[in-house]
């Protein structure tokens, strides 16, 4: 299968460019911006003021180039990786902050936003998005809904139920892979005997389309393709955006211990971000200062974020109580009681 | 009133939530042209076309998109065949229905209805009389309901489906097409979390739920003849569970028995045992019985009889609690 590439790994232009330069400067200041998260993520973790935090270093362009096809009020539906991806669809870093900090608070962005919190448990939350983009069609809106995965999500059986209801119903479903070579310390050529996930798509009677994942344009303009798609009514599309985990599965994982420094060498050269630099660049679009300012005020707007989140005060004790139903059943209130009493 | 079985309660359920609200959908396998194994969708799908749509065979998928639809503003009411059909879809329950509004502090919220036939005593093959309803009700965030007659089943399932929270709806197979009685029509609601005193007693208390409800009344009928005064309590809801009847009635006659088709250990007959000694330790005359399913896989029809609690096993427990 071919693989679409807009820019050349120098960041040479060798397609047709999805947006003007004013959007590729934005979308290039939104890669920027995530990877000061990013960085600032595992800083945040290994000062202990952060639970374990996965990076998603490398894979800027798949989520920031996803995410630049969706409107506003689309569905994003992904997983713990995917905080660009969120933080771009309008999910505020208070609340990506909260999250990783152990707040439940962390999982509520703000009404309008339609964005899940993240999914911890691989695989479970594609068929989600199905759902979701089959409700919205069933309401007679035209929003779509965005899944994000990697490709250890595709050996999970949830990937095939997803995929076939997708393709049966033609529900407004794009399935985004980001095949970042590795599932913790499973290689992708351990995941599956197929020689790219896009082609899976073939068997369930939607496009499979494959994708430099950090191309950003690549990405932008298959992801486009698809939503479009799917707006119209013609049904989901699988995208395998192919990218790389240039960080170890979290910060809890020791990368060393299963692949070499060799590859991670190898693909820093591939980086999305001074990729689309190499491209502004040569356009008389990029100078140092614009993006050293691009990251001073994303840190400061993050510092400030981690300032708020970090002054919110935790929840009370009974929290826990109030959050399973819309009231507390009788037995939640007796064990609230129970734990006032003991706690006491 | 119309005289109804509980399948055509059910059926009548539907259609007046399906009649009376857009939202509403129902998926599941089989329950579009066929109108489900157990007919409980019944020309449903003539009346409402898209909104009662047949699935592939994927129990998880069926859950996971009912959730999806749940969150986008839907009332999906999703159907599994069996209860031994369900645990594929076990993992959407425990890691996604149940914890949605908790994961996001109520901003996101998952009011579906999984529907589901419970218990044996049909002579079905394996995987088809199961009664593990205390897995879903050890899981939070899920209410579990299970009605026992055709009445009830109707509220309480009108209920489920306005219900802001998840609920798991176990339907008895084996009263499906048992019992007839009067059931009221139109749209009403049996509340959710309301035990019923189906019989009031002063000297033993026989506590069940769904099928096993029938044969707990038989018993009360066998020991009424001795001259024992039998309070029955029907649950219907398993979670949240009705503690407030229970202990009521555990202190006033101070014997209880609970009955349940389920595997004994950690079943709702021990946690029945629980909340009582809790709660009416110093009413009680006698320890609280258990009659319940063993901890084997349910036999096969020949022998399926010996696992399920009948008349005679109930009766027995209750004059045990006399006998002191």
């Amino acid at each position: 299968m071919d693989m679409l590439r807009i820019l050349d790994v120098d960041g040479s232009l060798i397609g047709e460019s999805p947006v003007d330069l004013n959007e590729a400067r934005r979308l290039f200041a939104a890669m920027v911006t995530a990877r000061v998260y990013d960085r600032k993520g595992s800083a945040l973790q290994r000062q202990g003021r952060f639970a374990t935090y996965a990076q998603f270093e490398g894979q800027e362009a798949a989520q920031i180039g996803a995410v630049a096809a969706l409107r506003p009020d689309d569905w994003l539906v992904g997983t713990y990786r995917d905080a660009a991806a969120m933080w771009m669809q309008g999910y505020p870093w208070d609340a990506l902050l909260l999250g990783r900090m152990g707040d439940e608070r962390g999982g509520a962005p703000p009404v309008g936003v339609n964005v899940l919190p993240p999914s911890i448990t691989v695989g479970g939350h594609m068929i989600h998005a199905v759902g979701l983009a089959w409700a919205e069609r069933m309401k007679g809106t035209d929003r779509i809904a965005l899944t994000l995965f990697g490709d250890g999500a595709t050996s999970e059986g949830d990937f095939h139920e997803a995929m076939n209801f997708a393709a049966v119903y033609t529900t407004p479903t794009v399935f985004l892979c980001q095949n970042n070579g590795w599932a913790i310390s499973m290689s992708r050529a351990g995941q599956t005997a197929s020689e790219t996930i896009a082609q899976k798509a073939d068997a369930y009677g939607m496009p499979g389309v494959l994708v430099d994942g950090n191309d950003l344009f690549a990405v932008l303009t298959a992801t486009r393709k698809a939503v479009r798609r799917a707006r119209a009514g013609e049904g989901p599309t699988l995208v395998e955006a192919l990218t790389y985990r240039i960080g170890p599965h979290t910060t809890s994982d020791d990368a060393g211990r299963y692949r070499s420094d060799d590859d991670i060498a190898d693909w820093r050269k591939k980086d999305p971000i001074e990729r689309l630099r190499a491209h502004l660049r040569s356009a008389g679009a990029w100078d140092e200062a614009w993006e050293r300012e691009t990251e001073e005020a994303a840190s400061a707007e993050i510092e400030a974020a981690v300032s708020r989140a970090e002054a919110l005060e935790p929840f009370a004790a009974e929290g826990m109580f109030d959050r399973m139903y819309a009231k507390p059943t009788g037995a939640l209130e007796a064990q609230r009681r129970l734990q006032q009493g003991d706690a006491s | 009133m119309t005289e109804m079985n509980m399948a055509q309660a059910l059926n009548d359920a539907l259609d007046v939530a399906l009649s009376a609200d857009d939202r509403v959908v129902l998926l599941g396998e089989d329950i579009g042209v066929t109108g489900g194994v157990f007919r409980v969708t019944d020309g449903l799908h003539e009346r409402y076309g898209p909104r009662v749509i047949d699935t592939p065979v994927a129990e998880s998928g069926i859950v996971g998109a009912a959730f999806g639809m749940a969150i986008g503003g839907l009332r999906p009411v999703a159907e599994i065949q069996f209860l031994g059909f369900a645990y594929p879809a076990f993992d959407q329950i425990v890691s996604h229905v149940g914890r949605i509004r908790n994961r996001s502090n109520h901003r996101f919220t998952a009011p579906l209805v999984i529907r589901i036939p419970f218990g044996g005593g049909i002579g079905a093959a394996e995987h088809h009389s199961e009664s593990s309803e205390a897995i879903f009700v050890h899981t939070p965030g899920i209410k579990v309901v299970a009605p026992a007659t055709p009445a009830d089943a109707k509220g309480l399932l009108l209920a489920a489906i306005i219900d802001s929270d998840p609920v798991v709806f176990l339907e008895p197979i084996r009263v499906y097409r048992a019992i007839k009685e009067e059931v009221p029509e139109g749209h009403y609601t049996v509340p959710i979390g309301e035990a019923k005193v189906v019989r009031e007693g002063s000297d033993v208390t026989l506590v069940s739920y769904g099928a096993m409800l029938r044969d707990a009344g038989r018993a009360a009928d066998a020991l009424e003849a001795d001259g024992v005064s039998v309070e029955l309590i029907d649950l219907r809801t398993l979670s949240p569970m009705d503690h407030q009847t229970v202990v009521g009635s555990a202190r006033k006659t101070g014997r209880v028995v609970a009955v349940v088709e389920g595997h004994r250990t950690a079943s709702l007959a021990s946690e029945i045992a629980a909340v009582v000694q809790e709660q009416a330790l110093y009413s009680l005359l006698a320890p609280v019985e258990r009659v319940t399913g063993w901890d084997t896989v349910v036999p096969l029809r020949r022998t399926e009889h010996h696992y399920i609690p009948n008349p005679d096993r109930i009766a027995a427990a209750a004059r045990r609690t006399l006998a002191g």
